[in-house]
């Protein structure tokens, strides 16, 4: 009897799992109505992958060849950054940098050049040394190369090329590609140094407060007193270094293809590259400017490194009471100049 | 004129690699470059699917719209070719491409950029068609010869469709209604912003 019993329990569980697998199989091998399989119920569609796909991401597999970057497979994003570079960008560059161009020639003709009030008194005191000026002037050659063959990238298709015609604007685009790869080099020691050599003066402090209320003098005749670097001339150094900065690191992974990177990384790279860079541009215009025509007696700081007293009493006086405390009066009238005032 | 397009039938597909192959050899594209790969999704899963990728020969093409000397043109045949005389290897057309189809030969300095290579639909370039420079620098002007892509010619599923687009996407809707499937065109919508209806 318990035979039985137990016979019975394994014949009924058989039909069981029978009609348990009867009752899954259909649903597992996917079939068509009439009966014939359907390969493609549980394949991958690229409109589901396209609709799933995250911002700048990319639908990619494998690929048996030794070139692994190449298993991305489709990637749309390629359409925003065509838009930023075709479009946006741009707009940025030309309100960036003829908008400050329009402003200093503004400036100019309103204001004028700021004059040296107290007028030349012959005696000149060191401003920057031969050292300092040879990194001044080796970033600033490369920077202003870079500037005119990294505009031309962005602007030379428009403005440049009806000019030139086709051959001769990719010859001159392929020389100033060349010199924008060569030049980031010295531009980037020099970038460096310049972070090293005057980062003891261009630390903000409560003077600069003070210069930034009373506008700098920039309008008007004040004079509001600054040790060797006004708040002005902080801000420049400080749009050096970090804008030089980012523009030397986000321009070495366009320059160094696949290394760090991927392709969504250099599409970034070139959008904070681009944009920075325009910026930049616009502010050195700013700098070019109060160092020629903008103010009398600025460009002899840089040229052949000293300035006169006078235009040291004026611009900087907490600098020059330093100077003076430290060199003593007679030091800091070594040089005499060829016809002395006195 | 035709508008030339390519089309790969990923249910046809097996990753045989023979069109990267003939690729490779007809046009003797330069070390380290494919301009042809097949790429696998879903590799090892059920409903894996293979495509063979290339230049899709887009319409209103990035590339040639980022290029920042103009050294892209689209023939008559909806090819879209680029002259490596007036390439400066900038990569912009590569950020730019949704089939990472641009590649640069490292032989800049740094083991920067070359100038661009990218499937010419075997069509050549700018050059006199068939003549000695344009193979140099392009590969094989079948196109010219009034022959098809080899990679598509060769294909052994006829898996890789290429010709005037209208034709073979009625070719693609033939299969899909006499097999019942088919996974779409791929890349289509991103390249034609058109995609066959199935």
């Amino acid at each position: 009897m318990a035979r039985c019993l137990a016979r019975a329990r394994f014949i009924i569980g058989a039909w069981v799992v029978l009609l348990a697998l009867a009752i899954a199989l259909p649903a597992s091998a996917q079939r068509n109505p009439d009966g014939s399989v359907n390969p493609t119920a549980s394949a991958v569609k690229e409109q589901q992958l396209l609709d799933a796909l995250q911002s700048g991401g990319s639908i990619s597999g494998r690929v048996s060849i030794p070139d692994q970057k190449s298993a991305n497979l489709i990637h749309p994003a390629g359409r925003d950054w065509r838009q930023f570079h075709e479009v946006t960008l741009r707009w940025i560059g030309a309100i960036a940098v003829l908008g400050m161009l329009i402003i200093l020639v503004a400036f100019y003709l309103i204001r004028g050049q700021v004059k040296l009030e107290s007028g030349y008194s012959g005696r000149r005191i060191v401003r920057f040394n031969a050292f300092e000026r040879f990194v001044h002037w080796m970033t600033a050659t490369c920077f202003i190369i870079l500037a005119l063959s990294g505009l031309n990238i962005t602007f030379g298709k428009p403005l440049l090329m009806p000019l030139l015609g086709e051959g001769a604007f990719a010859a001159w685009a392929q020389w100033a590609k060349y010199a924008h790869n060569y030049l980031s080099f010295p531009f980037a020691i020099g970038v460096f140094c310049v972070l090293l050599m005057w980062i003891g003066g261009n630390i903000p402090n409560k003077v600069d407060v003070e210069w930034l209320k009373r506008g700098g003098g920039i309008v008007g005749h004040d004079h509001p007193p600054a040790y060797r670097f006004n708040a002005g001339q902080k801000m420049i150094y400080w749009i050096v270094v970090i804008g030089g900065t980012a523009v030397a690191i986000s321009g070495y992974l366009l320059m160094f293809p696949f290394y760090a990177t991927g392709i969504e990384g250099m599409q970034l790279a070139q959008t904070v590259h681009a944009i920075i860079a325009v910026l930049f541009v616009a502010a050195m215009l700013g700098h070019i400017y109060i160092g020629t025509i903008g103010m009398e007696g600025a460009f002899e700081a840089m040229g052949e490194g000293t300035v006169d007293v006078n235009w040291a009493k004026e611009h900087h006086a907490l600098w020059l009471e330093q100077e003076m405390a430290r060199t003593g009066p007679n030091e800091s009238q070594r040089q005499p100049m060829a016809t002395p005032a006195e | 004129m035709a508008r030339m397009k390519f089309l790969c039938d990923a249910d046809r597909c097996i990753e045989c690699n023979a069109c990267v192959t003939a690729c490779k050899n007809e046009n003797e594209v330069p070390w380290g470059i494919n301009r042809r790969r097949v790429v696998t999704i879903n590799d090892g899963k059920p409903g894996e699917r293979s495509i063979s990728m290339a230049c899709m020969h887009c319409t209103d093409a990035p590339c040639a719209a980022v290029c920042p000397v103009n050294c892209f043109y689209t023939t008559a045949d909806a090819v879209v070719l680029h002259s490596k005389d007036l390439c400066i290897g900038c990569g912009y057309c590569f950020y730019a491409c949704p089939f990472g189809a641009p590649q640069y030969p490292k032989v800049g300095n740094f083991g920067s950029r070359g100038k661009m290579d990218k499937c010419t639909y075997c069509a050549g370039g700018p050059e006199a068609d068939n003549t000695q420079a344009e193979y140099a620098k392009y590969g094989t002007n079948r196109l010219a010869e009034g022959k098809l892509p080899l990679c598509a010619e060769m294909c052994s599923t006829k898996s890789l469709l290429a010709g005037d687009g209208d034709i073979i996407a009625q070719i693609y809707k033939e299969r899909v209604t006499r097999r019942g499937y088919g996974s779409g065109a791929w890349g289509w919508q991103t390249a034609y912003r058109e995609t066959i209806a199935t």
